[in-house]
C-alpha cells in the first residue's frame, strides 16, 4: 500500500473501490473453490488479460508477486511430499492468483480511495465511531511504517559506527525513543494543520 | 498584513522559564525571528498558531485571541516545520498536500484543482503519485511548503525550515518564503535567510534583546554571540 499504486487511468483503476474490493473477495473465493488445473489455469489467464487491461508493467507486477514465489519454492515440494505434487501444484496457484489479484486492487487503488471506502463502510455506524479517525488512524498506521523503517535503519548504522552490533538493548531502546519522538512531532503537525478540529 | 501581538506573553516548562513578558506588535510582511538554541524563539512562534498555549499574557491574530479562537487562528496561520518528515501525513505527494483540504467542504473537483495547482507551483507535479517519503530532502520542505499553502492561509510561520537542507534548496525554499503574498515569520540561524525581511526579533534567554532592520538587529546578533 505505501507507495505501490501505480497511476492509470484503466477501467481497473476508475472502478469505485468498495466495488473492487467486493470482487476481489469473491474473485478469491472463487479461486480457493477450484479443484481442477484447467480452471486455475484459466484464472491465471483471466488475471493476467485484467493487469494487461490495467496496464501494469511486469516490472511493478512482479515486485508484488515475486516474493509469494520465493515461499512456494520451499512449501511446493513439502505439500508435495505428504499430498503429492497435483495438491501441491494447486495449492500454489491458488496462492499465487489470490496474491496477484489482491495486488491489483493494491496497484490501482490510492490510499485516499481505500480510507474514503472505509469511511463510507462505516457511515452506518457513524454515532458510535467516528469514520474520519479511523481513516487518519490508517493513514498515519500506513504513513509511519517507512518512517520506522528508517528509524531502525540509522539506528543499526549508529550501532555499527560505534562498535555495539550485538546488543539488542542498543537498538530497541533508541528506535522506541526516537519513535516516540516522531509520533509526538507528527501530532504537533496535525494540529498545526488543523486535524484537531 | 494581518496583526500579531504579543501581549505580556510568558511561558514556563514546570519551574523552566523560557518566555517573559514577551510584548510584540508584528505587522510587517516578512518577519524574522534569531536566538541562540533554547532561547525560546521556537516556544514565542508555536504560540502563533496556538501549539503552545502562554501561561500568562495573550497572543492574538487579527484581534483574535489565540487560546480562545484557536480552530479560526489555525486556519489563518499555517505552520512548517523544521523536519518535513514529521509533516508528512498520507503516502503520496498529491494525496499529503490534498490531505490539508479535508474538512474544508470542498467539493472534489476543487480539491483536485487546488491541489494540483499548489503541485505546479512547487514543481511537484511530476511526483505526484510517487510515495513521499521517498522524496529528496529538499523536495520534502517543497511538500510541506504546498500542503500548507494549499489552504491558503494569511499568515506562514516557519520554524528553522532550512536547517536541515543542503545550501541549494535552503536558497531555494528562502527564495520561496521570500516572494509569498502572506505574511511570513520565520525562525532561523542562517542570518542570510533574512536579507530583504523588514524586521527581525532577537530572543534571548526567553527575552527580546533586539528589535529592528535586518542589518542592526543581526550586528545585535553577532554581539550577543561573541
Amino acid at each position: 500500500m505505501i507507495g505501490l499504486y501505480h497511476p492509470g487511468k484503466s477501467v481497473v483503476h476508475r472502478t469505485p473501490t468498495l466495488l473492487k474490493l467486493l470482487l476481489l473477495s469473491i474473485a478469491v473465493t472463487v479461486v480457493g473453490l477450484l479443484g481442477e488445473p484447467w480452471q486455475l489455469l484459466t484464472a491465471l489467464a483471466a488475471v493476467v488479460i485484467v493487469y494487461v487491461i490495467a496496464g501494469i508493467p511486469p516490472r511493478p507486477a512482479w515486485q508484488q508477486i515475486g516474493p509469494i514465489l520465493w515461499i512456494l519454492v520451499i512449501a511446493v515440494p513439502f505439500q508435495a511430499l505428504f499430498a503429492g505434487w497435483t495438491v501441491a501444484g494447486m495449492m500454489a496457484g491458488r496462492l499465487v492468483v489470490a496474491v496477484a489479484l489482491a495486488a491489483l486492487f493494491t496497484l490501482t487503488t490510492t490510499v485516499t480511495a481505500v480510507l474514503e471506502a472505509f469511511q463510507a463502510l462505516l457511515r452506518p455506524f457513524r454515532r458510535w465511531v467516528d469514520a474520519d479517525r479511523v481513516g487518519l488512524l490508517v493513514a498515519l498506521t500506513l504513513r509511519c511504517i517507512p518512517l520506522v523503517a528508517e528509524i531502525v535503519t540509522e539506528v543499526r548504522e549508529a550501532r555499527k559506527a560505534r562498535g555495539t552490533q550485538g546488543s539488542l538493548l542498543a537498538l530497541a531502546v533508541p528506535v522506541v525513543v526516537r519513535s516516540l519522538y516522531a509520533a509526538d512531532a507528527i501530532g504537533e503537525a496535525l494540529v498545526a494543520r488543523g486535524l484537531d478540529d | 498584513m494581518t496583526r500579531i501581538t504579543f501581549e505580556g506573553v510568558s511561558h514556563s516548562y514546570g519551574e523552566r522559564s523560557v518566555l517573559r513578558d514577551i510584548r510584540l506588535d508584528l505587522t510587517e510582511h516578512r518577519i524574522g525571528v534569531v536566538g541562540a538554541n533554547g532561547s525560546g524563539k521556537s516556544t514565542l512562534v508555536r504560540m502563533i498558531n496556538g501549539l503552545i498555549t502562554p501561561t500568562a499574557g495573550t497572543v492574538s491574530v487579527d484581534g483574535l485571541d489565540v487560546a480562545r479562537n484557536t480552530r479560526e487562528v489555525r486556519r489563518k496561520v499555517g505552520f512548517i516545520f523544521t523536519n518535513p518528515d514529521n509533516q508528512i501525513v498520507m503516502p503520496t505527494v498529491q494525496e499529503d498536500v490534498a490531505f490539508t483540504l479535508r474538512r474544508r467542504g470542498l467539493t472534489r473537483e476543487q480539491v483536485t484543482e487546488r491541489t494540483n495547482d499548489a503541485l505546479d507551483r512547487f514543481g511537484l507535479r511530476a511526483h505526484a503519485d510517487h510515495p513521499a517519503h521517498r522524496l529528496s530532502g529538499g523536495q520534502k520542505q517543497l511538500l510541506a511548503l504546498a500542503s500548507v499553502l494549499v489552504a491558503e492561509p494569511s499568515i506562514v510561520v516557519a520554524d528553522e525550515p532550512t536547517t536541515l537542507l543542503d545550501a541549494r534548496n535552503a536558497r531555494r525554499i528562502s527564495e520561496l518564503l521570500r516572494e509569498l503574498s502572506q505574511q511570513v515569520i520565520v525562525v532561523t540561524h542562517q542570518l542570510e535567510l533574512l536579507a530583504g525581511f523588514d524586521r527581525v526579533v532577537v530572543i534571548e534567554e526567553g527575552e527580546v534583546a533586539f528589535d529592528g532592520t535586518p542589518d542592526t538587529a543581526i550586528d545585535a546578533y553577532r554581539e550577543l554571540l561573541a
